[in-house]
């Protein structure tokens, strides 16, 4: 059994109430938090457990609190980023959904270390159970004393509010997520300047996955030093997994970084290997955003080493032969699966996604989009791979936020590892509409791999 | 005042002092030239615009003095501030010019190039910028954007098949009257201008909104299609305006005022905002005290002028579109009462003139 810091306590009967929770030694890190350490302590604390956001861009935490201007007389405000709307990442909801006070918790400590008074969680507009199960919280916690006014008798004020989006992928980016929670349009802003100086109704911000927040509680309780050791390299702590696809248990996993991928996907403790007896055909390890790997290139890395499960890892190699850990969407396809078709599916996805703000991103989804659908439908032309590699390659990078490059990454990876595919397509029109494409047609087998 | 310490910038191989704070457009347009990136979006005299066109990226080959790291990416130069020491390729970056093809390419999947019935040619930096950067095809293949026609008021037509979204209107609508009415409905390529349920547009700053449009989709309704620009006489001219600076341009053919709009500068951003009484209602030369002709600096057909020899035209529809016929949606001469078939243009002595099409005049 891996060691578990986040959702050791999810199964304990009534861990959603309060009585339950404190039972169990919740709320401890905050005695420790406001008693014991003061903010500039809890920076320090985060700062040494290396932990990374648990976002999707793996940014250092600690580093990023540490950021934040502080102006004389400017309020701050910490933002907690409860809009999990990558396809295939659903290990939020499962947390806030089964330990609401784990979450509430985290952000009374990091809102004391960031000076915030009045904290946001924006939650995305789909999750609609869980704002309700969030604000029971929230009342408990504020009737027992860990919010409203002066918190523990230490001076600290705090409040937290609980704001749904109305559905939009986009919203989840963390400056549109701001003008959201302003009441504008969800649109990215141009940064500089950074929400640290800059965020909400211009006010120095911080913006922060739900697990990464709810992190924070077993970083106090234990120590940052003694996180640090849990997890590999820059890879500390334990880190969320939601597994998808044509996996025999799919779910949200906790793991410490330290298992191989071919592990997770095949031991019974966590996926428990491929559906129905099939092989193994790609995975998208991070969400659906970070470059798909084919069987042979996602167990072993491009030197021949072990792959595990943590950022460096998984990203060993670059793009050519490597992809990203990302949100922790893991999402498996078996040898039936069409990578053709799930990378139209995406295409269509952050098409439909996109804010439509700037031109290589509006334009090019919609036409990557398209072109995909053309291949399927068994219309597609040869030139036509080449020409999605050029959009996608005009995309990447040129757009005013990270969605351009989300959308640019799946083709590029695709095309890049299974081109065969897209020229299968091409090659046999009249079988796009009737067969599924998989394994059978596939020119070159994968490796099969056992456990 | 105190020596404010300027920070030096070279772009394209020329060097440029600047003060703390100016963006790396502003000091490229500050040397002029070819130096300056074209931009679609960014409008100095609107707050908060720019950023989102991306027809002004550059190189950043070397960050600072402090720090020489070239930037990773390309930048959007026009929300991009400059640091002592800075390196900026504009042109001579072929990640640039690349990447610049590519917007322009991209923007044109939803924008017809139908310059010829566009009530902005002669004026119109996209068609500018195709023209520099553009490919001759297109490899686009699909159905194009089209939308239902959508009337805003007595003043302004809107084009939406045209907008390439860049937001200016939405700025300036925001900015300069005391009630915006419209902005942008729905998301991605589906996005679109629109006011909120059918408003007319009629604040009295709204008409600004038409200069600022860089394309052909917002247009003067007491104007558009009576002549094109390239035929019209720019003249300065003021007036006594509560509302405004009352500093025009007027646009004359013989002694008929056909449009007046704000003064535009070289990068074709108005010099001062004008009232909707002053675009609209003002239409005679007795409104009006003249100052003299407006020279046209850039940004208009008319500040060309130098043809050199005569090139015959020849059929290129076919070879743009990859080999494809085009289909005619109309015929000009069933729409038009301007190009009749029995007017031969050819025969005319000079520019035609709204005369020539009131007489027939027929081929002999
Ligand atoms: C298009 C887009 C969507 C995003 N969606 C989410 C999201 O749903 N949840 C999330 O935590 N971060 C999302 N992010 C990342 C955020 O912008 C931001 O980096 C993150 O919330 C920072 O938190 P962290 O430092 O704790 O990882 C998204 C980013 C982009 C570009
Ligand atoms: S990259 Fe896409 S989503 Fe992001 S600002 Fe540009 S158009 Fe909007
Ligand atoms: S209507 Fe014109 S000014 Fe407005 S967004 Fe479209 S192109 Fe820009
Ligand atoms: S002018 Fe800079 S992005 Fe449009």
């Amino acid at each position: 059994m891996g060691i578990k810091l986040l959702l050791d306590k999810a199964h304990v009967e009534g861990i959603r109430s309060y009585e339950v929770y404190r039972r169990e030694g919740g709320y401890r890190s905050v005695e420790k938090a406001l008693k014991e350490l003061g903010p500039e302590a809890i920076v320090e604390e985060v700062k040494k457990s290396g932990l990374r956001g648990r976002g999707g861009a793996g940014f250092p935490t600690g580093m990023k609190w540490s950021f934040i201007a502080k102006p004389e007389g400017v309020p701050r405000h910490l933002v907690c980023n409860a809009d999990e709307s990558e396809p295939g990442t659903f290990k939020d909801r499962y947390l806030m959904e089964f330990l609401p006070h784990l979450l509430i918790e985290g952000l009374i400590v990091s809102s004391y270390a960031l000076g915030s008074n009045a904290t946001y969680i924006y939650i995305r507009g789909e999750y609609a159970w869980i704002p309700d199960i969030l604000e029971e919280a929230i009342a408990e916690a504020k009737a027992n004393g860990w919010l409203g006014k002066n918190i523990l008798g230490t001076g600290f004020d705090l409040e937290i509010y609980v704001q749904r989006g109305a559905g939009a992928y986009i919203c989840g980016e963390e400056t549109a997520l701001i003008e959201s929670l302003e009441g504008k349009r969800g649109n990215p802003r141009i940064k500089p300047p950074f929400p640290a100086v800059k965020g909400l109704w211009d006010r120095p911000t911080v913006v922060n996955n739900v697990e990464t927040l709810a992190a924070v509680v077993p970083i106090i309780n234990m120590g940052g030093e003694e996180y640090a050791k849990i997890g590999v390299g820059k890879s500390t702590g334990t880190k969320l997994i939601s597994a998808c696809g044509n996996i025999n248990k799919p779910g949200v996993f906790e793991i410490d970084m330290t298992i191989s991928v071919e592990e997770f996907i095949y031991s019974d403790e966590y996926c428990g290997g491929i559906r129905n007896g099939k092989r193994l055909k790609a995975c998208i390890p991070g969400g659906s955003s970070v470059p798909i790997l084919p069987a042979n290139k996602l167990f072993k890395t491009a030197k021949g080493e072990t792959r595990y499960m943590n950022y460096e890892s998984l990203a060993d190699g670059g793009f050519a032969s490597g992809t990203m850990m990302g949100s922790g969407g893991f999402i498996v396809l078996d040898e039936d699966q069409s990578v053709v078709k799930h990378t139209y599916t995406l295409a269509r996805f952050y098409r439909h996604e996109s804010c439509g703000q700037c031109s290589p991103c509006r334009e090019g989804t919609g036409w990557m989009e398209k072109i995909l659908k053309r291949i399927l439908e068994g219309k597609g032309k040869m030139s036509d791979i080449d020409l999605l590699w050029d959009i996608q390659r005009k995309i990447e990078g040129n757009t005013i936020c990270p969605l351009g490059d989300a959308a640019a990454w799946p083709v590029a990876a695709a095309i890049r590892h299974f081109r065969d595919e897209f020229e299968w397509y091409v090659n046999n029109p009249e079988l796009c509409l009737t067969s599924n494409y998989g394994l059978a047609h596939y020119a070159d087998p994968l490796e099969v791999v056992t456990a | 005042m105190s020596e404010q310490q300027l920070f030096k910038v070279t772009i394209d191989n020329i060097t440029i002092e600047v003060a703390p704070g100016t963006t790396i457009l502003e000091a490229a347009r500050k040397i002029g030239g070819e130096v300056a990136p074209p931009a679609m979006c960014y409008y100095s005299k609107l707050k908060g615009s720019g950023g989102k066109c991306r027809t002004c990226l550059v190189e950043v080959s070397k960050g600072s003095e402090k720090d020489p790291r070239p930037m990773p990416k390309l930048v959007a130069s026009c929300r991009t501030t400059v640091m002592d020491g800075m390196e900026v390729k504009n042109i001579t970056s072929e990640r640039v010019v690349d990447a610049r093809a590519g917007v322009v390419e991209l923007l044109l999947i939803n924008h017809p190039l139908d310059c010829p019935v566009c009530d902005q040619a002669g004026e119109c930096h996209l068609q500018d910028l195709s023209y520099e950067h553009g490919n001759a095809g297109t490899r686009y293949e699909f159905q194009r954007r089209t939308f239902k026609k959508h009337d805003l008021g007595q003043y302004i037509q809107l084009h939406m098949t045209r907008c390439i979204l860049c937001y200016r209107c939405v700025f300036t609508a925001d900015q300069l009257t005391n009630k915006r009415e419209h902005g942008v409905l729905d998301r991605g390529d589906h996005a679109q201008i629109a006011t909120f349920i059918e408003k007319n547009l009629d604040n009295d700053f709204i008409g600004n909104v038409i200069d600022v449009c860089p394309v052909g989709a917002l247009t003067d309704k007491t104007f558009r299609f009576k002549n094109r620009v390239w035929f019209l006489k720019p003249v300065n001219a003021h007036c006594d305006c509560p509302k405004c600076s009352g500093k025009v341009t007027l646009w004359y053919r013989g002694e008929e005022v056909f449009r007046v709009t704000a003064r535009k500068d070289q990068w074709g951003e108005v010099e001062d905002w004008i009232c909707n009484e002053c675009r609209f209602d003002k239409k005679k030369t007795s409104d009006w005290v003249i100052e003299g002709p407006r020279e046209i600096s850039r940004q208009s057909v008319i500040s060309l002028n130098h043809y050199v020899g005569m090139q015959k035209p020849k059929e290129t529809f076919e070879a743009v579109m990859d080999g494809r016929k085009p289909r005619m949606f109309m015929d000009i001469h069933d729409v038009s009462e301007v190009n009749r078939p029995d007017v031969d243009l050819s025969l005319i002595d000079g520019p035609a003139h709204s005369d020539d099409f009131n007489k027939t005049n027929k081929k002999d």
